[in-house]
């Protein structure tokens, strides 16, 4: 199984009262009131920081991806931290970017543009994430008519795969893209081109897509295996309907790991900055989830059909304690051997080969997150990489650039550290 | 603007159902018919089609024509109107159909935004335009609230002047029912489609071309399109009328239904 640490970029100092006080993390918490750049200037130091202690560390990727108005990711261009990732990761590590929301860009070629070169800078190491986006990105503040969030994000998936593989200049003619001249320069390192991640929280179109164009799926939530387990069942019967394969390289899941020397310890160091996170960083009223029209007729009643709506009311209303964290799995905590059986439970369970670890948790200071990251990587990736090498499957979907350490003698990875 | 379910599949008595082939038969438009007399074409708002007793009391007098709004049904509709000026023509089109060369035009919000708009586009066609509590209009100073952003229980208290009336229970769907907050969800989609995520849609530029005769009706403690709103459309209307309704909020038809009837027969005979 592949490792990415992934980064939210939270605010880590939110008010305590902040749930009590303001209607949401998202969208309209008053940037003016709540957001202090300077603060922000550190933040991001720090952020850049531990995703670079990551590459050293041996982790199979980094990760970044795109939010906007978000007190708990305010990375709204993940293609900047990316950037500069890509200059500072020697240990050659994938960089994941997960992704950007193609329905927000017009042109959505400055997409195809920018992914193309990261490719570049990285020497043929990005993975191109393409989320539909949530409805609060793309319609509350990108102001994109919910019922054109999908129309729009197909169009510029066709448009951006085209730009990278078909000889320029052509012709697109598009419902929100008319482009006389498509010929971006360059075109991506990777042919025919960068892996395409999608990313999403269950529409069964965006399933029908990774099927169609063999891109991977990587199913985004706070909620953890257990909550995920009958949404990811959906996704691998739609496989099989479809008659494509069971390789569980074609899936991801994202998971809050919370690593310290013993269980008693981790939840002395990490329960404040977890509960942070779902008190402050959750705390979302639920018309901004979903705009009416976000949502496709046919996702909307496969989600009434599974109970959706029901199971996150659930999870949500569940009081946060370490306890029902770990036991509902919303997040994964102990020492090194009880996260990897835990992990690998997890993602057995789900039959995912990509670990997107969320490891930078709410208020996480600095130093804390540096110990997460290493304890991980020493203790924890050795006993989880191989465990679906007795199936023989071949990641197909790992960027061509990036260092493939399944490959790798064990004791290379410490070797390499710079 | 509410989540009121739409008209049940029994009809109340003298209400029939026409179903009526446009935009090229890729769509069966629904349109409810009663009363006799000179034809009025009703356009509903978000709340979606449901026959009232305002619409009962019109058909005294009138032969109304109560269309339901497209894409609200199970029809990938939406993605053929694209925006307003489609939408628009699609109105233009079922008069056509409907055999209506001269109608006047009665909507309320949503719908006194496409009856506004297609009186511009089709001055000679209306003949008088009644509009209550349209939306279409922006000001900085006096914002509409954002549909889509609304907690159901603070919908009460935007849409009506008595919050405590019975009409509140019709407002929205019952949160533990899934099957109808969605459906009430694929009704307000099909409004927000084209007033997303502002309903300013350039109507400003194009209503001086609106030459029927037009009477504005308000409720006066209209919490979600202030009365305001009346005077910004009095002042960009060649010839229109005021009519205040006491009591009332954003749906004064329904928590006034006598005193808006008795004011909208009168303008229109």
């Amino acid at each position: 199984m592949k490792s990415i640490f992934f980064h939210l970029m939270p605010y880590r100092d939110l008010p305590a009262d902040f749930e009590s006080r303001y209607e949401s993390i998202w969208v309209t918490p008053p940037n003016t009131e709540l957001c202090d750049p300077r603060m922000v200037a550190q933040y991001y130091d720090w952020n850049l920081a531990e995703l670079e202690l990551a590459d050293r560390l041996g982790f199979d990727g980094v990760g970044v991806n795109e939010h906007h108005q978000n007190g708990y990711g305010f990375m709204a261009a993940p293609n900047l931290m990316a950037a500069a990732l890509a200059r500072r990761t020697p240990n050659n590590s994938a960089i994941m970017v997960l992704g950007n929301t193609l329905a927000l860009y017009s042109p959505a070629t400055r997409v195809a543009e920018e992914f193309a070169m990261l490719d570049v800078l990285s020497k043929g190491r990005l993975a191109a994430g393409f989320p539909v986006g949530t409805s609060m990105d793309v319609n509350f503040c990108y102001g994109i008519t919910p019922t054109q969030t999908r129309p729009r994000f197909r169009e510029a998936e066709e448009l951006i795969i085209r730009a990278w593989t078909e000889q320029g200049p052509f012709t697109f003619n598009g419902t929100f893209n008319q482009l006389r001249y498509v010929n971006p320069w360059p075109q991506p390192l990777q042919k025919p081109h960068p892996p395409v991640w999608l990313a999403g929280g269950g529409s069964v179109e965006t399933w029908d897509l990774a099927a169609t164009r063999d891109y991977t799926y990587s199913y985004l939530s706070f909620f953890g295996a257990k909550f995920g387990k009958k949404l990811m069942d959906g996704f691998w019967e739609r496989m099989d309907e479809l008659g494509v394969d069971r390789n569980p390289y074609r899936a991801g899941f994202a998971q809050q790991i919370c690593v310290s020397e013993t269980d008693e310890r981790a939840e002395k160091e990490y329960l404040e900055h977890c509960s942070y996170f779902f008190n402050k960083c959750l705390h979302i009223p639920p018309y901004f989830f979903e705009a009416p029209g976000y949502r496709t007729r046919k996702s909307t009643e496969f989600a009434i059909k599974t109970n959706q709506p029901g199971v996150i009311a659930a999870a949500a209303a569940l009081e946060k304690d370490w306890k029902t964290l770990n036991e509902e799995g919303f997040i994964i905590a102990g020492s090194p051997a009880t996260v990897a059986d835990r992990l690998i439970e997890s993602a057995k369970t789900l039959r995912v080969g990509n670990l997107h670890a969320l490891m930078q948790i709410g208020s996480m200071p600095h130093e804390l997150t540096c110990k997460n990251l290493t304890l991980f990587a020493e203790e924890v990736i050795p006993r989880i990489r191989h465990i679906w090498d007795d199936e023989g499957w071949e990641h197909r979907w790992w960027p061509s650039g990036a260092a493939d350490r399944s490959k790798a003698a064990e004791g290379v990875d410490a070797g390499a550290r710079a | 603007m509410t989540t009121v379910p739409s008209a049940a599949p029994t009809l109340p008595e003298g209400v029939t159902e026409r179903l009526v082939p446009a935009l090229a038969g890729r769509l069966e438009a629904r349109v409810l018919v009663a009363g006799q007399g000179d034809p009025v074409l009703f356009l509903h708002g978000a709340g979606g089609l449901i026959w009232d007793p305002f619409l009962a009391t019109l058909a005294q007098r009138h032969t109304v024509y109560a269309p339901e709004h497209p894409g609200a049904g199970e029809s990938d509709v939406l993605s053929e109107l694209p925006g307003i000026w489609e939408l628009v023509l699609y109105y233009d089109e079922l008069l056509d159909s409907l055999g209506l060369d001269r109608v006047a035009v009665v909507g309320h919000s949503f719908g006194g935004m496409v009856a506004t708009e297609l009186a511009a586009n089709s001055p000679r066609r209306v003949s008088r335009l009644t509009l209550i509590a349209p939306i279409g209009l922006w000001r900085d100073d006096t914002p509409i609230a954002d549909l889509a952003a609304i907690p159901p229980e603070a919908l009460p208290g935007l849409l009506l002047a008595d919050p405590e009336s019975p009409l509140a229970a019709l407002l929205a769907p019952p949160a533990d029912d899934p099957q109808a907050l969605f459906e009430a969800a694929v009704r307000m989609a099909s409004i927000l489609h084209f007033i997303w995520p502002i309903p300013d849609k350039g109507l400003r530029r194009r209503i001086h071309r609106v030459a029927a005769p037009t009477q504005l009706v308000w409720g006066e403690r209209d919490a979600l399109v202030p009365p305001v709103y009346a005077e910004e459309f009095a002042g960009l209307l060649r010839r229109s009328q005021t009519v205040l309704i006491p009591d009332a909020g954003h749906l004064p038809q329904l928590e006034q239904p006598q005193s808006v009837a008795e004011a909208v027969l009168d303008f229109l005979s």
